[in-house]
């Protein structure tokens, strides 16, 4: 390969240097028919799933396919998305917040041949490279991180464990029969970059050991006052060790009893690695949400302390995923969020309805609020 | 002829859902006939070992890619995250295979045009891999050398008028809903806002000065389909002030069945006819409603603004005419302290377009002074309200208590006054007291 010169000097990292110019705005990538009819749409309806249509006061209408994919995609890919919104849609497409695609047309005409090429498209290995789906009271797609795939953190995959959920929620994916929305979010460790904790159902991978100590290295690669700073329990306290050829070292010495396993410090401190094959895995979430309808936003709660990482397709917590959706299918009302109706049954009923078990690990101990997590009634239920 | 032999990976290839390792192998082979005749300038085989070491990771359950380094375009403390393999010998095509982040659009719409002009870029210079999106939003570009950093810079910022975004300590790149573009519902327009602030805030974004990042979204209604109110350091929530409108003719269509509910969002589930005063009337929050004589009846003062009438009912309720946003701070995911949802902050504020937003503009940099001059080093907006109180917020951003403040007033009556509110203040002669009260 020969190096290609974009025009930069090196030398000169300031000459024609452009910079602080932002995004592209936003008016420029419009479809004509939303350009003319923004602030002016009146209402929309879901005509079948993953097809809606917004009715402008204008009378005009935008109709909209939406199609799941995988957030990790390759420049080939995009180019065929590209190919299909050139041959369908004016050369206009969008993504949701939750990784979806979606294709816009002006005229229902022009649905059934761009949802035919969408839905005829598939991938070598045989699954569907655009899903139409994810519309109203169903799932839709996973927002997730990087996992393994390019992440020093994490303490599971997240595209894996993703494909593995979405492939055993496929038929929710195109249906509408659930009571609400269900949204189900992974992060691949504690740091959350997918904030999942306010989902209906939340894959979370996490460490259960404290962190190795490079000690020949540590006092070299990091500055030891942060790293002790970085311990949200002061777990953390500078020691001195010896190394096995005598000479001593400035390292940093963790209390194992008070770690909590979030990483912290190996973000300050990468000779303080934590992964472990048998220590890392999945903890599931469940019951919270973003949306003010009805009742206020709320946090998920740990229903599943840990599942091991059983690669590639995670059965187990596949399994609790679907136990958790089919209970909530059959017991919740219309409209009625996944918890909600686990606070109208009582958490002892979930557990109970969505065959899951129930240990001390389930309890909150961590600082203050978790008093208010506690039973402080004698209502309760058998 | 695959590089790598990836038998747990393929099993990760049937199953109807878009499989990424297809997508991946796809990508790894076009790269190796490469019929375009491209003059890759990181290792061709990349794709073929990011497939490897992603295998290696699935074998050992642990990750194989080592922690940061730091790396980035001069003069920008952001945008570009330095990623190292921890097996090099084995997969050199991925030695060094850093991230950048770029600038997406208000509500994530393309032309294809510009998409293809981006892979043009990033096919040439980085590994043809992206995130469509991270989870801030941004496009994410994953797998590049040092070398191509700058020259991927310069040519977005030459050829495509299109810049980095933020990542460490940093303002992160804004997100938003797709607001007023194709959704009845927003009550102000969040692309606008949003774009306005990313533009007056460039410097914030690209280079460090905060404690720790911090994160705007901006969704258009209280439904937050951004999710604003649980990730972002500052939150904009569309709201209205005034009445609901309410077209009572559509609503009997909605009772006579002649209207989907919910914009035909339960088309497939078993729910029977609907009834008003089941799905809306009785389950309001406020309990605001009545359907008498073939008329819904709202008592718009004790309305909420939850949403869920008008997403019942989108062809006869529409949000009310006097617009604006609320704020909301301090939201973030558990590290370290654990969650935190926004607090309200400002219950009402217009966005107003006419003016550049200056209000919020002024609550925004309040906001920030009290941040930066009182945060600690990698806290969050939301912990440093808890550690120093919410009372001390409201002081330095000048905003008078409010009941909407609270869920309900506090349950201990240990309040700490201020000296200048007691009458007489703290420094009394104990010989005066003395006088009426022996020793």
């Amino acid at each position: 390969m020969a190096f290609i010169s974009s025009g930069y000097n090196p030398d000169k990292p300031m000459e024609d240097r452009i910079t602080d110019i932002g995004p592209r705005k936003y008016d420029e990538f419009f479809p004509p028919v939303i350009a003319n009819n923004k602030g002016k749409w009146k209402y929309h309806e879901i005509l079948r799933p993953g097809v809606l249509v917004h009715v402008a006061e204008s009378g005009d209408k935008v109709f909209t396919v939406r199609v799941g994919g995988a957030r990790l995609m390759s420049a080939s890919l995009i180019r065929e998305i590209c190919e299909i919104a050139d041959k369908h849609c004016d050369g206009y497409l969008r993504f949701t917040t939750r990784n979806n695609i979606e294709f816009m047309v002006d005229n229902e005409s022009k649905l059934p041949a761009l949802e035919k090429d969408l839905s005829s498209r598939k991938f070598a290995g045989g699954s569907y490279k655009f899903p139409i789906g994810g519309t109203g009271a169903g799932i839709t797609n996973i927002v997730h991180t990087q996992g393994w795939i390019h992440c020093h953190t994490p303490a599971t995959d997240a595209s894996g464990t993703v494909k593995a959920t979405m492939d055993v929620l496929f038929d929710d994916f195109q249906k509408m029969r659930l009571p609400a929305q269900l949204r189900v979010s992974m992060a691949c460790c504690l740091n959350m970059c997918g904030a999942v904790h306010c989902s209906d159902i939340a894959i979370l991978g996490y460490h259960r050991k404290p962190p190795l100590l490079d000690h020949e290295y540590l006092d070299k690669m990091c500055e030891v006052p942060l790293a002790i700073a970085a311990c949200p329990t002061a777990a953390i306290k500078p020691t001195k060790v010896e190394l096995p050829n005598g000479t001593k070292v400035n390292s940093v010495a963790v209390n194992n009893e008070r770690c909590m396993y979030c990483g912290n410090c190996y973000t300050m401190c990468p000779s303080m690695p934590l992964s472990d094959t048998e220590g890392d895995g999945i903890v599931l979430m469940a019951g919270g949400k973003v949306s003010n309808r009805i009742s206020a936003p709320k946090f998920s709660k740990v229903v599943v302390a840990f599942f091991p990482n059983e690669m590639p397709r995670w059965p187990q917590m596949t399994g609790a995923i679907q136990r958790m959706v089919e209970a909530y299918a059959k017991g919740a009302n219309k409209y009625e969020r996944l918890g909600d109706w686990a606070e109208r049954i009582g958490w002892e009923r979930f557990f109970e309805v969505c065959e899951l078990g129930f240990s001390h690990h389930l309890i909150d101990d961590f600082r203050d609020p978790a008093y208010y997590t506690w039973r402080q009634t004698t209502q309760f239920k058998f | 002829m695959a590089k790598h032999e990836t038998p747990l990976l393929d099993q990760l290839e049937s199953g109807p859902w878009p499989s990424f390792v297809s997508d991946l192998k796809a990508e790894a082979e076009a790269r190796a006939k490469n019929e375009k005749g491209i003059d890759y300038q990181i290792p061709a085989d990349c794709v073929e070992d990011l497939l490897g070491v992603l295998e290696l990771s699935y074998k050992h359950g642990r990750t194989h890619w080592k922690h940061g380094g730091i790396v980035g375009v001069f003069g920008y403390g952001g945008g570009v995250i330095g990623r190292y393999c921890d097996s090099p010998d084995k997969f050199p095509g991925v030695e060094a295979f850093h991230t950048v982040r770029v600038a997406q659009p208000g509500g994530k719409y393309y032309k294809t045009e510009y998409l293809k002009q981006l892979m043009d870029i990033w096919e040439l210079r980085g590994s043809g891999i992206t995130n469509m999106h991270g989870s801030t939003g941004d496009i994410i570009f994953i797998g590049t050398t040092t070398k191509q950093l700058e020259e991927i810079f310069y040519e977005m910022t030459h050829n495509m008028n299109q810049d980095l975004g933020g990542s460490g300590s940093n303002l992160r790149t804004p997100a938003d809903c797709l607001g007023e573009s194709r959704c009845e519902y927003a009550c102000y327009d969040t692309q606008d806002l949003c774009y306005n602030l990313t533009m007056e805030y460039q410097d914030e974004l690209h280079r460090p000065a905060f404690p720790y990042k911090f994160k705007f979204k901006f969704d258009g209604c209280p439904n937050c389909c951004v999710a604003s109110i649980a990730r972002s350091d500052m939150s904009f929530i569309g709201t209205w002030k005034d009445k609901i409108q309410v077209d009572q003719a559509e609503v009997k269509l909605y009772v006579d069945g002649q209207t989907p509910p919910n914009g035909g969002a339960h088309k497939d589930g078993n729910w029977g006819p609907f009834d008003i005063e089941k799905e809306v009337v009785n389950i309001c929050p406020s309990g605001c409603m009545g359907y008498k004589g073939g008329k819904l009846l709202i008592d718009d003062k004790e309305c909420v603004r939850c949403m869920h009438c008008i997403n019942v009912m989108p062809k006869a309720l529409h949000i009310g005419k006097k617009r604006g946003l609320s704020i909301l701070v301090g939201a973030k995911a558990p590290i370290l302290d654990g969650a935190q949802m926004g607090s309200l902050l400002v219950p009402f504020i217009e966005a107003n377009k006419d003016n550049d937003y200056e209000e919020i503009k002024d609550v925004i940099e309040k906001v920030w002074d009290y941040w930066m001059e009182e945060g600690n080093n990698r806290e969050r907006l939301g912990e440093l309200i808890k550690r120093k109180g919410f009372q001390r917020l409201l002081e330095k951003c000048e905003i008078e208590a409010d009941p909407r403040h609270v869920q309900f007033p506090r349950e201990n009556p240990y309040i700490f006054w201020k000296e200048d509110e007691v009458a007489g203040g703290w420094n009394r002669d104990i010989n005066e007291y003395r006088k009426h009260h022996k020793r």
